[in-house]
């Protein structure tokens, strides 16, 4: 049953995520709050181990999702549903490449959708980053606002952005690589 | 060599040689595809990157499925798919199996609470190159806002928002071309 319900998940992930790299992230969110397969922090390090092994971060955190679902055939599972979609449409435009190149109606659609597919990431992602940046689990208690602010990890936060932002050709994981040190460091 | 393992082969080549996605991904590809096996010319393949931005799914997975089908029909482009995908999953089964079995430990923890905050960071980063990329004028801005604010308050399946995205981004197109 697990095995059906993985493969209608990342069917439906590969056949609409649009945007490469990170577009499926607000598919794997929307899983996480669907099935108890892994939750929505998971995430972030599924993300952390994709952006520092080869091959595509989407299908690595496809496999990675899976594998938590179900072990080693929910990876390849997941992973088979997410790519069977794409295989199936790409062979379709190639008996059409230039028609569907050149197609008013392709430009339009992506008109709309390069900038959803920057808001649906950072809205999916915006209850993960308070979760890593706040004390949200002190949201409920009468403490000041202030106590909210998990202060050590803001800063943190701030100077890697401030980082990668400067030095933008420098790769992810070198930054992934500094925030282990940091955490082991300073324990946020 | 058979043709399609050699297709498998290849790809897989470039897919363990491709840390941190499709974009890292085409130097990669101009070489081992256009200089060294002669399978597309360059514009080709540079057509077929573009597209496979374009559709949906993984871009990497995309260029490879187009070069395997022009070399060598449908089976050629489930070879070239399949070696593009196999080093992935034989790699993260294997760290997810590891971090699994470290996962108590408490210097794996206080690790990965600092490697969230990095990639808190480099995602936070990724999403305003796409949002300076693809918001170009008052319509794309709503389009952003709306889409984000329906999937992070209203919990909206991002299925629909892609949907009506698309659907909005091709009403404005036809307004357009009708008012001018």
């Amino acid at each position: 049953m697990i095995y059906l319900q993985l493969i209608w998940e990342f069917f439906k992930t590969g056949l609409f995520s649009v945007g490469g790299g990170l577009a499926t992230l607000p598919f794997l969110k929307a899983i996480s709050l669907k099935y108890p397969w892994f939750t929505p922090n998971d995430l972030l390090d599924m993300i952390a181990v994709s952006e520092s092994t080869p091959g595509p971060i989407g299908i690595n955190t496809a496999t990675y999702a899976g594998f938590h679902a179900a072990g080693l055939g929910g990876s390849v599972i997941a992973t088979c549903s997410l790519v069977f979609p794409s295989v199936v449409i790409i062979i379709l435009i190639s008996r059409a490449l230039t028609r569907f190149r050149d197609s008013a109606l392709v430009r339009d659609a992506f008109y709309g959708l390069r900038p959803a597919s920057a808001g649906l990431i950072f809205g999916a992602m915006l209850e993960v980053f308070a979760a890593s940046l706040f004390h949200t689990e002190l949201w409920k208690g009468v403490g000041s606002l202030l106590a909210l602010l998990n202060f050590p990890a803001i800063a943190f936060f701030l100077a890697l952005s401030l980082c990668i932002w400067k030095f933008p050709r420098l790769h992810p994981i070198l930054f992934i690589f500094a925030g282990a040190i940091g955490g082991i460091l300073f324990q946020f | 060599m058979n043709p399609y393992l050699d297709l498998f082969l290849t790809f897989a080549r470039i897919g363990v040689c491709t840390f941190g996605g499709g974009y890292a991904m085409l130097p990669l590809l101009q070489r081992e595809i256009v200089e060294n096996r002669g399978w597309t010319t360059e514009d080709e393949l540079m057509d077929y990157y573009a597209i496979g931005q374009c559709t949906p799914g993984v871009i990497a997975v995309n260029t490879s499925t187009f070069v395997g089908y022009k070399t060598h029909g449908v089976p050629g482009a489930v070879c070239a798919t399949a070696g593009m995908v196999a080093p992935s999953l034989i790699i993260i089964v294997i760290i997810a199996a590891c971090i699994q079995q470290f996962a108590h430990l408490a210097v794996v923890q206080h690790a990965f609470s600092g490697i969230r905050i990095a990639v808190c960071a480099l995602v936070l980063q990724s999403v305003l190159k796409m949002a300076r990329k693809g918001v170009v004028d008052l319509p794309t801005t709503l389009i952003l806002l709306i889409t984000f604010a329906a999937v992070a308050f209203f919990e909206v399946s991002p299925v629909v928002m892609v949907l009506l995205a698309g659907a909005a981004g091709i009403a404005i197109g036809f307004f357009r071309r009708r008012r001018t």
